[in-house]
């Protein structure tokens, strides 16, 4: 055994309060040491030549790196000494500056301390043990959750550098609430046309299969070889026979049915498809809603289609696929406001949600765009749009600001007046939030040029007085009570997470929030990636987001995927758990214990009691090594040392142990 | 039904026709309330607004006796409530604050003890339906406008009600006696309360908003629970009148005195002669 130890300086960082000669020195005199040197910086290019060097020059075997955290340089040092030669894994660091040097003092302590830690080093590296990485197959097919902008976005850039996509969402059509919208802000480019042009191309694109009215059950694998089930759910239309002509719709006797789509200011049918550029544009039935599913005669939509497309037997199919990456893109839902009293609890008709009144502006809306009061169809010469209705109100559960509601507000204030001149606007605010390229002129014009009041307070109460509502709040600004009376109330109410987003992260098996949005793997430098490989996120499924926003962290998100799928295979971590199966006794507490659900319970044979003529099974666990992080908790929590760490075993754990114990003693 | 009762001191006074209907009505349903002995006052506005110490000491040691009777403690009038009550939290969740209290009153509480507000003991323990077998005397035909003002409603973690924005206690007990309650939006708006003394004119304009919203509403009368509110309202509605010029013309009832009415027991008992605007022309249909 051949020890080098190579103790660096890193700048002053180290070598101002340790003496880092005396390190070097004092560790050509521990067990197996052959070379010991120091350098200024052992990670740059001279520095990392001399460990080269020294390799071949002493025939060294194992390296020591007297220098900063492991977290920092270890893979460089691995690659160094791999091209050296060595198996990557025979080096160890000795943390001299986060766990020394910075924290203190110049004192003599401070270099017998970095000495003990470099002995530490020294005897787990003369236990360290070869180790290699695996190469893993890779399915170079992504599945993408949730049709939104982002799911489309992150869709049409993988498929597009030629890998097979299968976008997933839940409602009948793709397009998400962007093809809710009226206009985009600031730009004010009509949001259809910006987006169902994105939703055709995913319809014709060779490599992505749309599966709508459909929904991710179950998520088994790991990066490369995840093995999703999908329920696709009856339509109740083959979609293969379906042109999409929509005769069904117009003959279908289930009217009034609230619109999902237009968010309940319009009307649809049991057959139906949530708009008309909806992609597929094929309709679903909604059996809920059906006579016929619910027991009364009907069938008409059978009778009527000329393409013999409705089939009321149809089925919910489980569909099970295997995918290499994932991107997750459900989205949001917006906060009911019924949960607010002092807004009249969604009981008075005039009081809206900003969606809503989306869906009143749009030209394919249910009014034709036209602006009309839904108690009275009046046209409104006064409106209010109040800003934080549940945002930035811990009260109600939303701590958070949902970042996008300055905007639009702005944004339905200018078009508002745009389209109607003779209308007053007020808009409540808290702190106007512009924060975007061309945000905050966008604002101004809407002040300035098209007459909105914006008043900087919250707004207390709002009741009915005749055909009018009445809004007492605060002017902060000017310290006094306001009262504004208003034809149209509209609430700019909080994005929250999906109902079901906590759901769907635990069968994908990611972190959410406090609020449950899903949780990144940095919150800096890792904004697209989840702490489980190959799963992104994109959109608003994150934390509140606007378009710009979500498109580009989607083409983020995919980037991430075709980089992934650039490789012919993928390398396993070796530094993983295994399970020493002889001594597993089979209790299942590494199972739990493990953050990652890395490990499973399987029947294998139990060699000590199995005989020639009888085999006898028992239980034990088994480690998935494209899942395992290697963080050790299933080796700490063994009771039979079963479960072990590469890299990290139990004798190089205890010879450090000893290493330190012996320093103590001398 | 037993319970340990705090009257405080507007119930011995300007609000003592809240009492005696109170009594009459809670002897009208079976229910037993037991004054607790030695109370004393409640520290009410002037103590919180002063000091926080104070503010818990007064209450506390009317809890400190109450607690020896081992019963829930009712209160009706809504400061009373809202200082009790604040009391019996802040004392059970901080201990500094126990001993300091408990060296001032020489009494040990760690709170514990259940502060109910009569009208939850109508709604709750009673229940609605008893209320309504009990009715001898139906106030159909009658449009009330229930008034909850803001000691029952803030903060939201004592309130009485479920739904501090719209609450509904009031209006079920008044739907209960065969009245019909209007919908309003100024249940819980303030009416002035203690600047009824020292800024009239403050008083005059929040009031006077609150009795033209209720008549603009169709209610015949409005229907308190509060000492003060009821006294601004009824006792400061001549002179809104004076002030806009305009005829008013609400009777401020309890809802003790519209309940008690409604279970036969005589006007004269509930105090109902003691109304500053004369009520008899509504309750006489």
């Amino acid at each position: 055994m051949r020890i080098g130890v190579f103790v660096c300086w890193c700048g002053s960082n180290i070598a101002k309060t340790v003496d880092v000669q005396a390190v070097a020195e004092a560790a050509k005199d521990m067990p197996g040491v052959a070379f010991a040197t120091d350098y200024k910086y052992m990670c740059s290019e001279p520095g990392q030549n001399i460990v080269k060097d020294a390799i071949r020059e002493h025939k060294l075997d194992r390296i020591v790196i007297a220098s900063c955290s492991p977290r920092l340089h270890e893979p460089t040092f691995q690659r160094c000494i791999g091209d050296a030669g060595l198996n990557p894994y025979m080096v160890e660091m000795a943390n001299l500056r986060e766990h020394c040097s910075w924290v203190h003092e110049h004192t003599p302590e401070t270099t017998q301390k970095a000495i003990e830690l470099v002995r530490m080093a020294v005897a787990k590296v003369s236990k360290d043990q070869p180790l290699f990485r695996k190469d893993i197959d890779l399915t170079k097919r992504a599945l993408v959750i949730g049709g939104g902008i982002a799911g489309i976005q992150a869709a049409l850039d993988i498929a597009d550098a030629g890998h097979p996509v299968v976008l997933v969402e839940r409602t009948p059509s793709i397009g998400g609430h962007m093809a809710q919208y009226d206009k985009t802000f600031p730009t004010l480019d009509c949001a259809a046309c910006i987006l169902t042009p994105k939703m055709v191309d995913c319809a014709s694109h060779p490599l992505i299969d749309i599966w709508t009215y459909s929904e991710v059950e179950e998520v088994k694998g790991f990066v490369g070889n995840f093995e999703v089930t999908i329920r696709k759910r009856a339509k109740s239309v083959d979609e293969t026979k379906c042109t999409g002509c929509g005769l069904c719709l117009e003959k279908c006797p289930m009217k009034g049915i609230s619109s999902e789509f237009d968010e309940s200011m319009g009307t649809r049918r049991a057959i139906y498809r949530p708009f008309p550029q909806a992609v597929p544009n094929k309709p679903a039935i909604d059996r809920a809603h059906c006579r016929l599913f619910n027991g009364q005669k009907c069938g008409v939509c059978q009778k009527l289609c000329p393409a013999g497309a409705i089939d009321y037997d149809q089925q919910d199919q489980l569909v099970t696929e295997n995918f290499g990456g994932i991107v997750v893109a459900t989205g949001f839902q917006l906060w009911n406001h019924a949960a607010l009293g002092e807004y009249g609890y969604g009981k008075y008709p005039n009081v809206i949600s900003s969606i809503q009144f989306e869906r009143i502006m749009n030209a394919s809306g249910p009014t034709d765009g036209h602006i009309v009061r839904p108690s009275d169809g009046k046209t409104p010469k006064s409106i209010a749009f109040l800003s934080c209705i549940g945002s930035r109100d811990d009260t109600h559960g939303h701590a958070y600001c949902s970042k996008v509601c300055c905007m639009y507000n702005a944004k339905q204030a200018l078009l508002v007046k745009d389209k109607l001149h003779d209308v007053d606007t007020y808009v409540f605010y808290m702190d106007i939030r512009a924060n975007g390229k061309g945000y905050e002129e966008f604002v101004r014009r809407t002040i300035e040029d098209f007459g909105a009041n914006y008043i900087r307070g919250r707004v207390s109460r709002i009741y009915p007085d005749g055909d009018q509502l009445v809004i007492k709040g605060a002017d902060t600004l000017l310290g006094k009570p306001v009262e504004v009376r208003a034809d149209l109330v509209v609430l700019a109410t909080a994005m929250e997470p999906q109902h079901d987003a906590k759901d769907l992260a635990r069968k994908l098996g990611i972190s959410t929030d406090q609020y449950n949005w899903f949780s990144e793997a940095h919150p800096k430098l890792k904004p697209v990636e989840v702490l489980t490989d190959g799963i992104y996120l994109a959109g608003a499924c994150q934390y509140p987001k606007d378009i710009p926003d979500t498109v580009a962290q989607a083409s983020g998100a995919a980037s991430k995927v075709i980089g992934l799928f650039s490789k012919p295979s993928i390398k396993s971590q070796p530094m993983i758990a295994y399970i020493n199966e002889d001594t597993c006794a089979g209790c299942g507490l590494c199972t739990e214990v493990c953050p990652f659900g890395a490990i499973d319970l399987v029947e294998v044979m139990d060699r000590s009691k199995s005989t020639r003529e009888k085999q006898v099974m028992k239980t034990v666990a088994q480690v998935n090594e494209g899942v395992c992080k290697g963080c050790g908790t299933c080796s700490a929590a063994c009771r039979s040392l079963s479960a072990r760490l590469r890299g990290f075993e139990g004798n190089q754990i205890l010879a450090e142990i000893d290493a330190l114990a012996e320093s103590k003693r001398s | 039904m037993k319970y340990a009762f705090f009257p405080g001191c507007s119930m011995e006074s300007t609000a003592g026709d809240f009492r005696m209907s109170t009594l009459a009505v809670a002897e009208a349903l079976g229910v037993e309330l037991e004054e607790i002995p030695d109370w004393s006052c409640c520290g009410s506005t002037p103590a919180h607004a002063t000091d926080s110490l104070l503010a818990a000491s007064l209450p506390a040691r009317n809890l400190a006796i109450a607690q020896d009777m081992g019963k829930d403690v009712v209160v009706c009038c809504a400061s009373c409530y809202s200082r009790l009550a604040s009391a019996n939290v802040a004392l059970a969740e901080n201990a500094d604050l126990r001993a300091q209290v408990a060296e001032i009153t020489g009494r040990e509480y760690a709170g514990g003890l259940k502060i109910r507000h009569f009208l939850q003991v109508l709604n709750e323990d009673i229940g609605l339906s008893e209320i309504k077998d009990s009715v001898v005397k139906s106030l159909s035909g009658l449009k009330v406008a229930c008034y909850y003002g803001c000691l029952l409603t803030r903060p939201k973690e004592l309130s009485i009600l479920n739904d501090p924005e719209d609450p509904q206690l009031m209006d079920n007990i008044m739907a209960a006696a065969g009245a019909e309650p209007v919908e309003w939006p100024y249940k819980t708006e303030c009416c002035g309360a203690s600047f009824s003394i020292t800024r009239t004119e403050t008083v005059e304009r929040l009031s006077g908003d609150i009795l033209r919203m209720a008549k603009q509403s169709g209610a015949d009368c409005i229907v308190a629970a509060c000492p003060l509110c009821q006294s601004n309202l009824d006792l400061r509605q001549a002179d809104v009148e004076k002030a806009t010029g305009e005829k008013i013309g609400l009777p401020v009832f309890y809802f003790t005195q519209l309940l008690g009415h409604a279970l036969g027991i005589p006007d004269a008992a509930l105090g109902i002669n003691k109304l500053m605007v004369d009520p008899s022309a509504i309750l006489a249909r």
